[in-house]
């Protein structure tokens, strides 16, 4: 039985997280069928089709699906469901929204934010914040899985010549509807695909300075994150936040800027290849996970920072 | 309005979980337990939509051993009316828990019901969502504000890119994130008065529960640590390491 993979996208293009769930999928041997749901969605159904490692993509196109609302498409997948043996998505908002509805509905259980796939019904998941790993193995038919995207490396996007296959929406259930949304606008690359990430905490005083960070993320093409307690505070937007309870990134770099290291912040961050700490306080937790630790006052090192990267891109 | 709150007893935030040596999970004797902190913000929101006359009457549920019977008591010391305990000594795993809470529902017949997004102990990020699912109902998940009016609730949810407003029809399920309040601590009187109100005691067999695990846990393992600590005394030779020995820039 093939697998299918709920894609992230736009409308007009994927999001980088289908592509570590299409490896996720890959891990299980079969068959991989993406499941594009959106309005006037063709443009990302093209881009799913040329994903390698791809046999078929399923495009429900209809008004009902632009914003993805659980409620209306939670029934969608149900009814595709019973063709395949696994469903995944990415462990994203989308993600986390819509398939423990699928799973409920199909009565079985959901393999949460899976980081390894030790056999098609077993599979490890982070528990405690990522201070333990357990590996669970499913009893039911379906496999319902949300996938953490840092744990597997993304599937190429180019390469394949997948099948595009139009299959029926359901439309709207009328439980709920979609308002507005205010979503952060930046040139820079999503935080979670991004190779490079600078992040800011609590010891960069107000969101002011924040632009200092901005500067040497777009010297090297990294993000912007924060700590839990700059965005509590209010210095930056939700979305920046990496933490256990924000955004999990795992890039090659990460510099943490006046942050402490409270468990929870680790917990998104500490699976980066090289991580660098810039702090005052040389007690400060994020030290013992840091490759390289610098002690010093952040408004002088950062600016100090951006000068010697500018001599070294020369 | 009648509104449900599910609680869950876990173990408190700031104690260090430690691995069973036989790898058969957590160890969870002698170790701090306290109501999830998602749960907590639910409670308050709970509380605030009565101190707005929006609420009724707050029923605080929790599915477990009998020391759930604190957690509903923290519930209500916050300002819960009542308190409903499904007494199961057995592993329960999120797609039992919204059963039971479903039947808890079709017997209670809130029109709001408040979950924590997740648990901090498994954190599934499942049960609100399946209850829903269960239930029929619309779902609000990720909350950071909650707006009650005209049988419609609508519900700002905080989504990877920033944040989004959906209505949702009323009943519905409302999940809350870390930014929709901050949950008051209950004062000595309030916990005095706590012990007075009443907590109803249900069992999963009563209920018509099948609660039965559909995942088996295999091992529980400690993660990889990480070698960490080299400090570095200038940004000349941060900048220098990251470039030739990191390779990273």
């Amino acid at each position: 039985m093939a697998v299918l993979v709920l894609a992230e996208h736009d409308n007009n293009s994927l999001k980088p997280a289908t592509l570590n769930a299409v490896a996720a999928a890959a891990a299980l041997g079969s068959d991989i069928h993406i499941l594009v749901a959106g309005a006037s969605c063709k443009p990302a159904a093209e881009a799913a089709a040329k994903v390698k490692g791809v046999a078929k993509v399923l495009v429900a196109d209809d008004a009902a699906l632009a914003h993805s609302l659980a409620e209306d498409l939670a029934p969608l997948i149900v009814k595709l469901a019973s063709g395949y043996s696994h469903v995944l998505a990415p462990t994203t908002t989308a993600g986390k929204n819509v398939m423990p509805r699928v799973a409920a509905l199909l009565d079985v259980a959901q393999i949460s934010d899976i980081v390894a796939v030790v056999s098609p019904d077993t599979f490890v998941r982070p528990i405690y914040a990522g201070n333990a790993l357990a590996t669970v193995q499913s009893k039911d038919k379906i496999k319902i899985i949300t996938v953490r995207g840092t744990a597997f490396p993304a599937a190429e996007a180019a390469g394949g010549s997948a099948a595009i296959e139009s299959v029926p929406a359901g439309g709207s259930s009328g439980l709920s509807s979609f308002k507005g949304a205010e979503l952060s606008k930046s040139e820079r690359p999503e935080l979670t695909a991004a190779r490079i990430v600078i992040s800011g905490g609590r010891g960069m005083q107000s969101g002011d300075n924040f632009p200092m960070l901005e500067k040497i993320a777009d010297k090297l093409h990294g993000a912007v994150g924060a700590s839990r307690a700059a965005v509590d505070a209010g210095f930056v937007p939700n979305d920046y936040q990496v933490g256990q309870t924000g955004k999990i990134v795992a890039p090659d770099l990460y510099i943490a800027v006046g942050i402490s290291g409270a468990i929870q912040h680790l917990a998104g961050m500490k699976d980066s290849k090289v991580i660098v700490a810039i702090n005052k306080d040389e007690e400060a937790p994020i030290f013992q996970v840091a490759d390289y630790g610098i002690v010093g006052d952040l408004f002088k090192l950062v600016p100090e920072l951006e000068a010697e990267l500018e001599k070294q891109l020369k | 309005m009648k509104v449900l709150v599910a609680v869950k007893r876990v173990i408190d935030y700031n104690v260090k979980i430690r691995v069973k040596a036989d790898k058969t999970g957590v160890e969870t004797a002698n170790v701090k337990m306290s109501m999830n902190p998602f749960d907590e913000i639910g409670v308050e929101e709970a509380v605030r939509l009565k101190e707005k006359n929006l609420a009724t009457e707050i029923v605080a549920v929790s599915l477990g051993p009998q020391a759930c019977q604190e957690t509903i008591r923290t519930a209500l010391a916050m300002g819960a009316d009542r308190g409903i305990h499904v007494l199961a000594d057995q592993e329960l795993q999120p797609l039992a828990v919204a059963k039971l809470l479903k039947a808890v529902v079709d017997k209670e017949k809130p029109e709001l019901v408040i979950l924590g997004k997740q648990a901090i102990d498994d954190d599934c990020n499942q049960t609100g969502q399946m209850l829903a699912a269960l239930l029929g109902w619309s779902q609000g998940t990720f909350a950071s504000k909650l707006a009650l009016a005209d049988g419609k609730a609508t519900v700002t949810r905080e989504v990877d890119g920033g944040l989004e407003t959906v209505e949702l029809k009323l009943p519905s399920i409302v999940t809350t994130d870390l930014r929709l309040n901050e949950p008051r601590y209950a004062s000595l009187p309030n916990i005095m008065k706590a012990k007075k109100k009443p907590i109803e005691q249900l069992t999963p067999d009563a209920l018509g529960v099948d609660v039965a695990p559909r995942l088996a846990t295999l091992k529980v393992e400690e993660p990889a640590k990480r070698q960490g600590g080299k400090k570095v005394a200038t940004i000349a030779e941060l900048v220098d390491k990251l470039h030739n020995e990191a390779r990273v820039i």
